[in-house]
């Protein structure tokens, strides 16, 4: 691993911000900055936000696993908890329809002129931010190590083999997008 | 070759497949997946020194999540100034209030769609940093990584977000 880059925070920084511009840039032309689209998605009408991130979901997982086998990169999956994911995941998910961007494509909207996605959305997450930050101390060892799950990843849960793991996921995403392309979505 | 570049939009599958690869390219070369809930905390850490830096040095989470410029930090004036760029050269930027979807149904008074955008974004601030990540950091790198909670989280934000769009949509607005 690139261990002396990563430990160069001045790079680092440097990285941060051209990997973001690189992001915001694909988000962009991927068409997912745009509200309508996003909102279409959470309406089932519009399906580009899936298939932006199934595409990047296919290729990325043969490329991390490739690069973790050759040893050049390592796994931050961490373990999670019903209490964690499943609650903050729902009222992430309430903000997500009522903002109609997420902490990264709102960024992206502010970019194309979007001035909900600043002054709303932008503003918004500062101040949801700060107000977990409050109650941190309440919920850390309570309802967020609530239900741990058994395993830290799908192939440690389901007891198989990683690459067959891999494989029939890419073979579920692939067949997924197959279909919504079959039926016009 | 640059005309490419200044077409509005991409097939959604070249951007995500570039979003894949850009992905393990911050895994080798940042040793990080690409997440932007945290910069959100860290902002309002470095909002809150400013203003009061005693009472901040009390906060717990922001000794966990230093507020501090840094990758995790610059990912999201990267993200701004990236899409500024796409938008720009393509012609597509323009100023807006409120997007069309949301007008036809709510109208275009701007104090309206701002109030609950707002709404939405503090929900979003605070679910997000519950749940310890984003649809980046969770629903693309997490899932790239095979995790089991950021797939797990990654359902819950669709779950939610499919069923209050319908709930504002198909019901209060119908």
């Amino acid at each position: 691993m690139l261990v002396r880059l990563h430990k160069n925070k001045n790079a680092q920084i440097v990285l941060g911000l051209l990997f973001g511009i690189a992001f915001g840039f694909l988000l962009q032309k991927g068409g997912v900055t745009d509200y309508n689209v996003i909102i279409g998605q959470l309406l089932l009408t519009d399906f580009t936000v899936l298939k932006v991130m199934l595409s990047a979901v296919i290729v990325g997982m043969i490329g991390f696993h490739l690069l973790k086998y050759f040893g050049h990169v390592q796994s931050h999956a961490a373990e999670g908890s019903i209490g964690s994911n499943v609650i903050g995941g729902l009222i992430f998910g309430v903000g997500f329809a009522f903002l109609g961007y997420c902490p990264g494509t709102v960024a992206g909207a502010v970019g194309t002129g979007a001035l909900d996605a600043l002054l709303g959305g932008m503003v918004g997450l500062l101040i949801g931010a700060g107000f977990f930050a409050e109650v941190y101390p309440q919920l850390k060892n309570r309802i967020l190590v609530w239900g741990k799950f058994p395993a830290v990843t799908v192939p440690e849960f389901l007891k198989l083999n990683l690459w067959i793991v891999i494989i029939l996921m890419e073979m579920v995403m692939i067949g997924f997008l197959v279909v919504l392309e079959h039926f016009g979505l | 070759m640059f005309e490419y570049f200044t077409q509005e939009l991409w097939s959604p599958y070249v951007a995500g497949a570039g979003v894949g690869v850009l992905s393990c390219l911050a895994f080798l070369l940042s040793d990080r997946p690409i997440g932007c809930s945290s910069a959100f905390v860290k902002a309002r850490g470095m909002i809150g020194k400013a203003i009061d830096p005693a009472r901040m040095k009390t906060k717990e989470y922001y000794r966990e999540i230093v507020p501090q410029v840094d990758w995790a930090f610059m990912i999201i004036p990267g993200i701004v100034i990236g899409a500024f760029i796409s938008a720009f050269i393509s012609g597509s930027f323009h100023i807006l209030w409120v997007p069309s979807t949301w007008g036809s149904i709510f109208g275009y008074d701007p104090i309206l769609r701002i109030a609950v955008a707002l709404t939405g974004g503090i929900l979003l601030g605070f679910g997000s940093r519950w749940a310890g990540g984003c649809t980046s950091g969770h629903g693309i790198n997490g899932s790239i990584q095979l995790s089991l909670a950021s797939i797990i989280t990654a359902c819950c934000f669709f779950a939610g977000g499919i069923a209050t769009a319908v709930l504002l949509y198909r019901v209060i607005g119908a």
